[in-house]
């Protein structure tokens, strides 16, 4: 646009509120003195102290710069601006400085240092934004200052300043391709994160930076498979087309053997029109029976990408779904890809633009699998409505799906179409209807005379289409049209569109032996308006004029020769050289060349029938859903798609072998070290302990669903529906949690009811309050996860009182080594949970109560001022409420007063947690000590319970952590239950560690007390010698642990705990090994 | 990936641009403008063109065209969900999304493109993130931001970017907490010349308004659930609780948002409400045809229809239309030939018609095609699949949340061919 007609816009549009022109400068002459004048008064503005003067100069600068005009002399006087305190003034000058630094270079680097210091700043939200800017600052000098900051920002944290990092990269990329390398090196390290707002923005980077290094992604592939539900639909869209690609290198081709039986079908399709419907019907037999008898086994990795990509056609977005669609389209074996039809066909209801790019694929996979759209047929017919482009689209998925069963459906809703008003389309279904009767053999007399019919046509667009549309069809069976020829030769006299007498003329010229009278007539009226047609027409007439020559000299000599005549003096050189071309082959000449002796050859030889054919054929080379699929031509950066291997490369580059534990405690190092920073940012990295776990667990699933994949597999698949559920739950109610937290830190004291309500309302127990419940329980023990290990060693909070006791009496009194009485009361908690016991002989054998650990101090004799307190899990079923886990709390009072007054002040619980009291201790007298128990429910987690133990004089703050063997009590099962449970929880649920029995613990005795000291778990009977297994509940949600220990000689064993509480799971797993070892 | 974005009015200006990476001159935009004079109709502006050194890829929402200018390989519905999401965005801000209210709010606009691409990748693009980043404007802010000189800019950080979902912000509280869900359908049909139908779908939407305090989880079950065939999710939704108990379980975004579309499953047979009487035709060589229409209720479940229009695009030859209701009133606009009868309510007693003489451009052929009607209608406390909302149970929270369920039918591409 040119300079002039902007300025006059400019005046003409001030008037709006939000115009951003300034002033109605009178004095105002011309655009130069004008912009000079508006922009002194905006340095004015931004020089001065006054934010909102500042602001409102900036906000005018953006208005210009949104309408293109040039801002860029303000550079100095903005970038000043840069370290400004407002935060909108400071959002504008990013703004204008991302826009203009590439102009202006050298005052660019003004700002960087500024930009420096954001990348340090405590707070992660001001890390990503500084580097998000440093990094859109497009001044090549900079670039060692960026690769720093990526790298480092790489490293961070915080997930969102890491996935700021991935989408600098591509930045930094477009600005210097040299750093490549470098750039490699930090994809490589952000690939490896396991957190779904980093994945998205990864995969973008691997993307633009290194599409070749498909070696990268192996490590990562069922990471990302797993993730993938979970990420923002954006990235989804980019990581399902990287995998297609990655797919494909990877895999073998789930239709190789099929492939030729296809061609066959194929074959006999296009060939022998008759027993065409039988052919697409025996295809589609074939491919159902062949999985049975082939020896092709999917990888369990190709099927995992399959699984998991399945539930996003039902996402709202139309990018993703025809993701999934090309996923599908290019990976699955043939007789899954019909899932797609039913969500492309639902995009059929979205915005134009949507309509027109999934038209355009359905149309390429249509010709390919015909069979999967054809449910849907009456969904592609057109309505008057219609954008024109969307209808001919449709026009050519409809005649795609035509076959020798709905063609009379189809070709009704023709007759319908070829009224219509929008000319365009009508010619395009006369197309249509010519290539149903070319494809399909039925129907070809049908169309050929309802194209005949249309040659009567008022309308000469329509008459001319269906003039070439008839002579591509007459091309098949000269013979039997000569009536349909004369007509056409009639046709000359009215019709001008120059493709339709073009058509006619070699027509008549191509069969004129079956119309010998009628072809010199019309050959004389063209040469006498020769000079008046185009020159396509010219052509065709000399072309004729040629033939007839050939074929009946004597009437046409003259005629051809006064043709030629005209040719030899035409305007077009294309003409000229045709004429004389022609006139040196057909007219024998004094040297008899040798070439007009075979004249007839060249001109009257047999030519094949044109085959009319989709535009959209053969286009499923490129990627659907891709731009260059769209286009027809590849597009600058397209990545091909590469054909299936012959031989599949090495699956086990895919094997995540880095143990879990190692990893985890990584994980949980680098955490403490930011929780200093922050305190508001638990919510983060939700998912990713769930993620953490998934790589192996995912492999054993998918191992067993590949032995079964002949026979479909259902069952893996509800498996790991279960698992996602999960993964889904604790994503669901993930921030819940966190907003609790926040909100529990605002009041810093929530009282002990509320907490008890809270647990009563979960109790009420539908799903989704226990699903929450559980979320809590994994998050929170994420952050607490190295504790257990070392909560032994703890020392108590040094906080001090005196306390006494004075109600030994709701009590059994001292439960240090429990005994008989534990056996009752445990065999009772698991009579309440309702099962029932196998073998009652059996029990007190297999049943080792032992109480789990020892004592634990709570509140040391010192911290105390002479009041000691111990406490121990004594396993018994807490009287008041099954959840609870009851503890036994011992004082003892070492001081030489009484402590008087013992009772639970309030307590700062973690959501869900709550206690129950015990009855307050009047006295406790010196020397002397007491028990007492309270119950508390952990919500199936291991945080600590922090609460307050007060005497009449003073406070003491404690905290009691549960080991996790003591949040589930023991349940009776038979070895068929177990092994029927145990088949339930698979997959995701299962954890699997080996480890080396030392010496002293290879007897059945010792395995089985030291299992059951850890953990609170009844032993189930168990037929073989060297397995030992164990079962309990969780105390809050009920959940199975299954635990089995299978011994193998020379001290080799393997651990498996089952439990749909994951992190439950784990943390067993650990802690009984722990035991195990020592 | 999106280089740069064009927004360009309907007579051909360009009032916004703006970029995500090195600038790209406005002259890209001329390959656009040649393609829309190629295409007599805006609608059939193609929606990639490929230019000599960039690809520009339009969707035209609200008579704006939103063009993105796009380097390399790109799939192209990812740029036009993109679009369109801008285009929902502004409309959600600004209440419409025309080019009076872009100009008004260029700048919030521009605050709003940046934080929704970076390096043409999309970054946060929910609603309720991009609330909590920029401020929508209302009456109210804007006279207390001019006074105190404060901003739209949100002071606090975003949480919203950081949480596991995404949709939602935190902190929401409202005094009044209500949970409202309209369940609309739409029928599509295409009805033939003798009445019959040729082709009908049933597509709905739910639509919810929430507004609860805190973290409510909410989940919705249908009496028959079964009839939902192809469903399409918000991103709150709980894939495999649905798939398994057929339950729609979810945390909501705070606000308005689509929840579900499905479409009824093609087994059942769609109950069409309404008939078309037509006559329409053209008497060769006289320039007058005769035109007439009713319509009349059917299989209506005995509720009233109401809302009826009915849309003809008239053929090219058409002059003028000399009609005249029974009921409602009719427009014909002798530029565009179409025909506009809004008739209102149908009473059975007395069936609406419209009724007259076409007269013809003298001496032109008369029309090949008699044109297809568009009816609109609308029935109200029916969803016409029979789909009806069982119950709405909310977890987390301890309020009673205040809940209302509405059923709307409507038509949606109905024609009737005649």
């Amino acid at each position: 646009m040119s300079a002039a007609p902007a300025y006059s816009e400019d005046k003409g549009g001030s008037a709006g509120p939000g115009e951003p022109e300034y002033g109605h400068d009178p004095a105002s002459g011309g655009i130069f003195s004008s912009d000079y004048k508006r922009h002194d008064d905006l340095k004015e503005m931004l020089d001065t102290n006054k934010d909102s003067l500042k602001l409102e100069a900036m906000k005018r600068i953006v208005a210009m710069i949104a309408r293109g005009k040039n801002a860029s002399d303000l550079f100095p006087a903005v970038v000043k601006n840069v370290a400004c305190k407002n935060i909108e003034v400071k959002k504008l000058v990013y703004v204008y400085l991302v826009r203009y630094a590439e102009e202006q270079q050298d005052l660019a680097l003004l700002s960087i240092s500024t930009f420096q210091r954001g990348l340090k700043d405590p707070n992660q939200l001001i890390r990503a934004s500084a580097l998000r800017v440093l990094s859109s600052i497009r001044v090549p000098i900079i670039v060692p200052i960026m690769m720093l900051a990526i790298k480092e920002a790489a490293s961070d944290m915080s997930p969102y300043v890491r996935k700021t990092a991935a989408h600098a990269i591509p930045k930094l990329y477009s600005l210097d391709s040299d750093q490549k390398d470098q750039l490699i090196e930090v994809i490589e390290k952000l690939l490896a994160d396991k957190t779904t707002l980093v994945a998205g923005s990864v995969v973008m980077a691997f993307e633009e930076v290194c599409p070749e290094r498909i070696d990268l992604i192996h490590k990562n592939y069922r990471k990302l498979c797993n993730l993938l539900i979970d990420v923002e639909e954006w990235g989804q869209v980019v990581i399902i087309s990287m995998l297609t690609r990655y797919a494909r290198t990877q895999f073998l081709s789930p239709t190789q053997n099929e492939s030729l039986l296809e061609e066959n079908a194929e074959k006999a399709f296009y060939g022998s029109e008759e027993d065409e419907a039988k052919g697409a019907g025996s295809e589609d037999a074939a491919a159902s029976a062949l999985p049975a008898r082939k020896p092709y086994v999917m990888d369990p990795d190709h099927r995992l990408l399959l699984r998991n990509t399945k539930p996003l056609l039902q996402s709202r977005s139309a990018a993703v779904v025809m993701a999934v669609a090309q996923l599908y389209f290019h990976l699955a074996p043939k007789a899954e890809v019909g899932v797609i039809a039913k969500a492309l066909v639902r995009l059929l209801r979205s915005h134009s633009e949507v309509q027109y790019v999934v038209l355009q694929n359905v149309a390429t996979m249509s010709i390919k699998r015909r069979g999967m759209f054809e449910p849907y047929l009456k969904s592609f017919y057109i309505r008057s409505t219609d954008p024109t482009q969307i209808k001919i689209l449709k026009l050519e998925v409809l005649t795609n799906l035509a076959n020798e069963t709905n063609i009379p459906t189809v070709l009704r809703e023709f007759q319908t179409y070829i009224r219509s008003m929008d000319k365009d389309f009508v010619a395009a279904t006369i197309q249509a209807i010519g290539r149903c009767a070319t494809n399909i053999g039925r129907v070809r007399d049908t169309c050929l005379n309802g194209l005949v019919q249309l040659l009567s046509n008022r309308d000469e667009l329509v008459v001319a289409e269906s003039v070439v549309v008839i002579k591509k069809l007459l091309q098949m069976q000269p013979a039997q049209h000569g009536e349909i020829i004369k007509h056409l030769a009639k046709l000359t006299d009215n019709i001008q569109v120059p493709m339709a007498r073009a058509s006619i003329l070699w027509l008549i010229g191509e069969y004129c032996e079956h119309v010998p009278r009628i072809a010199p007539d019309v050959l004389r009226k063209m040469a006498k308006s020769f000079t008046a047609e185009e020159d396509i027409v010219k052509l065709q007439v000399i072309n004729l004029a040629a033939k007839l020559y050939l074929t009946n000299s004597k009437q046409t000599k003259l005629l051809t020769q006064y043709v030629l005549s005209l040719a030899k003096y035409d305007q077009n050189y294309d003409i000229r050289d045709r004429a004389r071309f022609t006139r040196q082959l057909i007219v024998p000449s004094e040297q008899g060349g040798a070439l007009s002796r075979h004249a007839k050859k060249l001109f009257l030889a047999p030519k094949p029938a044109p085959v009319l054919e989709s535009s959209f054929k053969d286009r499923d080379h490129f990627q659907l859903g891709s731009l260059s699929h769209l286009l027809n031509a590849k597009a600058t950066g397209y990545q091909e798609l590469p054909d299936w291997p012959e031989e599949a490369p090495d699956p086990s580059v895919r094997n995540v072998e880095v143990p879990e534990w190692t990893k985890c405690s990584n994980r949980e190092k680098r955490k403490e070290k930011e929780k200093p920073f922050y305190s508001d940012s638990e919510g983060e990295s939700g998912p990713t302990e769930s993620a953490d776990s998934e790589p192996e667990s995912e492999s054993e699933s998918d191992s067993k669903s590949s032995s079964e994949s002949g026979s479909g597999d259902s069952s893996s698949e509800s498996e790991n529906e279960d698992q996602d559920e999960d993964e889904e739950k604790v994503r669901g109610s993930e921030s819940e949690q966190s907003e609790e937290d926040v909100e529990k830190r605002k009041t810093k004291k929530k009282k002990v009811p509320e907490g008890k309500g809270e647990a009563s309302s979960s109790d009420e127990g539908s799903d989704s309050s226990s699903s929450s419940s559980e979320s809590e329980m994994t998050s929170e023990s994420e952050e607490e996860q190295l504790e257990p290990a070392s909560w032994r060693r703890k020392t108590p909070p040094s906080l001090c009182l005196i306390i006494v006791l004075s109600t030994p009496t709701v009590t059994p009194p001292s439960v240090q080594p429990v005994s008989p009485p534990a056996i009752v009361s445990t065999s009772l908690a698991a009579d309440l949970e309702g099962l029932t016991l196998t073998d009652s002989t059996l029990v007190p054998s297999l049943l080792s109560p032992v109480s789990g650990v020892g004592r634990q101090e709570l509140l040391h004799r010192v911290a105390g001022e002479g009041l000691a307190v111990d406490y121990t899990f004594s396993r018994q079923p807490f009287s008041g409420d099954p959840h609870m886990v009851s503890v036994h709390i011992h004082f003892s009072n070492s001081s030489d007063t009484p402590i008087k007054g013992l009772h639970l002040g309030t307590s700062k619980l973690p959501a869900g947690i709550s206690i129950q009291e015990f009855p307050e201790i009047e006295s406790l007298e010196p020397g002397e000590s007491a028990t007492a128990v309270m119950g508390i429910n952990f919500c199936d987690s291991t945080q600590a319970a922090n609460f307050q133990l007060c005497t009449q004089t003073r406070q003491f703050y404690v905290s009691i952590q549960p080991p996790v063997g003591e949040l589930m009590a023991p349940v009776f099962m038979s070895e068929n239950e177990f092994k029927k449970e145990q088949g339930k929880l698979m997959g995701m649920n299962e954890i699997t560690e080996k480890l080396m029995l030392p010496d002293t613990c290879r007897s059945d005795h010792i395995v089985v007390q030291k299992v059951t000291t850890t953990a609170n778990l009844g032993r189930v009977p168990c037929g073989t010698s060297d397995e030992y297994r164990f079962a309990g509940r969780t105390l809050t949600s009920g959940s199975l642990v299954l635990l089995t220990l299978d011994a193998r000689p020379a001290g080799a064993a393997q651990l498996t705990v089952n439990s749909e509480k994951m992190v439950i799971g784990t943390m067993l797993v650990k802690d009984v090994i722990q035991a195990l070892i020592q | 990936m999106i280089h740069s974005l064009f927004l360009i009015n309907c007579s051909g200006d360009i009032f916004l641009e703006k970029h995500w990476k090195s600038v790209v001159s406005q002259s890209v935009c001329d390959y656009f403008f040649e393609a829309q004079e190629k295409a007599a109709d805006v609608e059939n502006v193609p929606p990639v063109i490929s230019t000599p050194h960039h690809y520009l890829i339009s969707i035209y929402r609200d008579k704006l065209f939103f063009v993105s200018v796009i380097q390399t390989e790109v799939p192209p519905l990812f740029v036009i969900e993109f679009l369109h999401r801008v285009a929902d965005t502004f409309q959600d801000y600004f209440g419409e999304c025309s080019e009076a209210a872009i100009k008004d709010n260029v700048v919030i606009v521009y605050e709003l493109l940046e934080e929704m691409l970076d390096n043409g990748f999309p970054l946060a693009t929910e609603s309720n993130i991009l609330k909590e980043l920029i401020k929508p404007p209302t009456i109210l802010r804007s006279v207390v931001n001019s006074i105190t000189g404060s901003s739209n800019v949100g002071d606090t950080l975003p949480t919203g970017q950081l949480s596991n979902i995404p949709w939602r912000r935190a902190g929401v509280k409202y005094t009044n907490n209500e949970a409202y869900f309209d369940v609309i359908e739409e029928i599509d049909a295409i009805i033939d010349k003798s009445g019959s139908t040729v082709f009908a779908e049933i597509q709905g939407v739910i639509d919810a308004c929430i507004k609860l305090s805190g973290m409510p989880d909410l989940s919705l079950s249908f009496m028959n659930p079964r009839l939902l065939d192809d469903v399409s999710f918000h991103p709150c939704i709980r894939f495999k609780r649905w798939e398994s108990e057929r339950v729609l379980s979810f945390i909501p975004p705070d606000g308005n948002f689509r929840l579900i579309s499905y479409r009824v499953s093609s087994q059942n047979l769609v109950a069409i409400p309404v008939y078309v009487k037509h006559s329409i035709s053209f008497k060769e060589n006289s320039s007058c045809g005769r035109f007439d229409i009713t319509i009349g209720p059917k299989q209506n479940m005995g509720k009233t229809i109401e809302g009826i229009t009915v849309t003809v695009h008239m053929p090219k030859v058409v002059l003028n239309m000399n009609l005249t209701p029974t009921q409602g009133s009719y427009t014909f606009d002798p530029v565009t030939k179409v025909l506009t009868w809004d008739v209102g309510k149908i009473t059975p007693q007395k069936l609406p018609s419209l009724k007259g003489l076409v007269n013809l451009q003298s001496g032109a052929p008369k029309p090949e095609e008699n044109p297809s009607l568009n009816i609109q209608f609308k029935i109200q406390q029916l969803a016409i699949s029979g789909l009806k909302v069982n119950r709405l149970d909310m977890y987390g929270e301890k309020y009673k949340p205040f809940k209302g369920v509405k059923y709307v039918t409507k038509a949606g591409k109905f024609q009737v061919r005649t």
